[in-house]
């Protein structure tokens, strides 16, 4: 769809305004609504976007597979990091009093940590979704397999 | 009402998968009447953005129209209609809505909207029940995502094999 230059323009404007929009609920959510879930759907949906006008292959060259592997992974591995670290200072599974001095610092500082582990594992996951479903059909095509009905 | 009548009557798949779009947009719309940001976010986010991309995105490898059906299935009809009446009987238990003194504005709630803010200095009362309060649940939410991550990763990482000569196999044994 490259080819198409309103499509091209237009997304080339919104494409780094749904990001940071994405990147705003995600850092802002103690504030105003939001939080790690709504924030990787949108920075998901900012990168299909992307893949769906320049393709996929471009945006595989942006955001690797590899790295969704990695990054969906390490998304709960910093959750669950968050909450051993609270046992390991001497309180209970996720509880964020002992990681700071000063209470409401100590929240906030967990608050916003498991939210954006939970964001990186809800954006890595959404893209590859959309990875696996989209290269379904070339690999249909590839593996000449038809239809089922004309 | 009307757009979910409206899809159950669509036989494009299209169109269905569009008329859910707005479905959810409208469910989003009623949430931020509702003063729910949150829910209405992830409403409009997952359900009227995500999810529609990945309908369109099964739909491009199948049939666009929906398979004619012969008949009706009575039974559905009758399994459909009699749990919609228990459903509409169980209305009538409830408690009228926004009371002051329903369950959820009598039982944890209170202590919520009065010491989260003095817990934790967080103005956005649902990331903190989410977040701090209700932890754990959030953590199970994260590993229902990798899972399904995993889930659809093993079911479609794998390249498709040769259906073709099956087929053909299939057709001389029917003929």
């Amino acid at each position: 769809m490259i080819d198409n230059d309103i499509l091209r323009i237009v997304a080339r404007f919104l494409i780094p305004l749904i990001m940071l929009f994405g990147l705003y609920i995600q850092f802002h959510g103690e504030y105003s609504p939001g939080g790690g879930f709504q924030a990787g759907v949108v920075f998901a949906a900012g990168w299909i976007l992307f893949a769906l006008i320049y393709g996929l292959d471009a945006a595989l060259r942006v955001v690797p597979e590899r790295a969704m592997y990695i990054l969906m992974v390490a998304g709960v591995m910093l959750y669950c990091a968050v909450g051993v670290a609270g046992v390991m200072l001497g309180g209970h599974f996720l509880d964020f009093y002992p990681l700071l001095p000063g209470e409401h610092a100590a929240q906030q500082f967990g608050i916003i940590t498991v939210e954006f582990g939970i964001g990186v594992t809800v954006a890595t996951v959404v893209m590859l979704f959309f990875t696996l479903f989209a290269r379904r059909k070339s690999q249909w095509e590839a593996a000449e397999v038809e239809d089922d009905q004309p | 009402m009307i757009v979910a009548i409206a899809i159950v009557r669509a036989k494009d798949l299209f169109a269905a998968a569009m008329l859910f779009a707005i479905y959810s947009l409208l469910s989003a719309a009623l949430f931020a009447v509702l003063d729910a940001g949150d829910v209405a976010l992830t409403e409009a986010a997952v359900g009227a953005g995500i999810s529609t991309i990945l309908v369109l995105a099964v739909l491009a490898m199948a049939r666009r129209q929906e398979r004619p059906k012969k008949g009706h299935n009575l039974l559905a009809l009758a399994v459909v209609v009699v749990t919609g009446a228990a459903l509409i009987y169980a209305t009538l238990d409830m408690p009228e809505f926004g009371a002051p003194d329903n369950p959820p504005q009598v039982h944890v709630g209170p202590y919520y909207v009065e010491q989260s803010y003095p817990d934790m200095g967080v103005p956005n009362m649902v990331a903190a029940v989410l977040a701090s309060y209700r932890s754990i649940d959030t953590l199970g939410e994260g590993f229902v995502i990798l899972v399904a991550g995993l889930a659809v990763y093993a079911l479609l990482a794998t390249p498709p094999r040769r259906r073709k000569k099956r087929r053909d196999h299939g057709q001389e044994e029917s003929s």
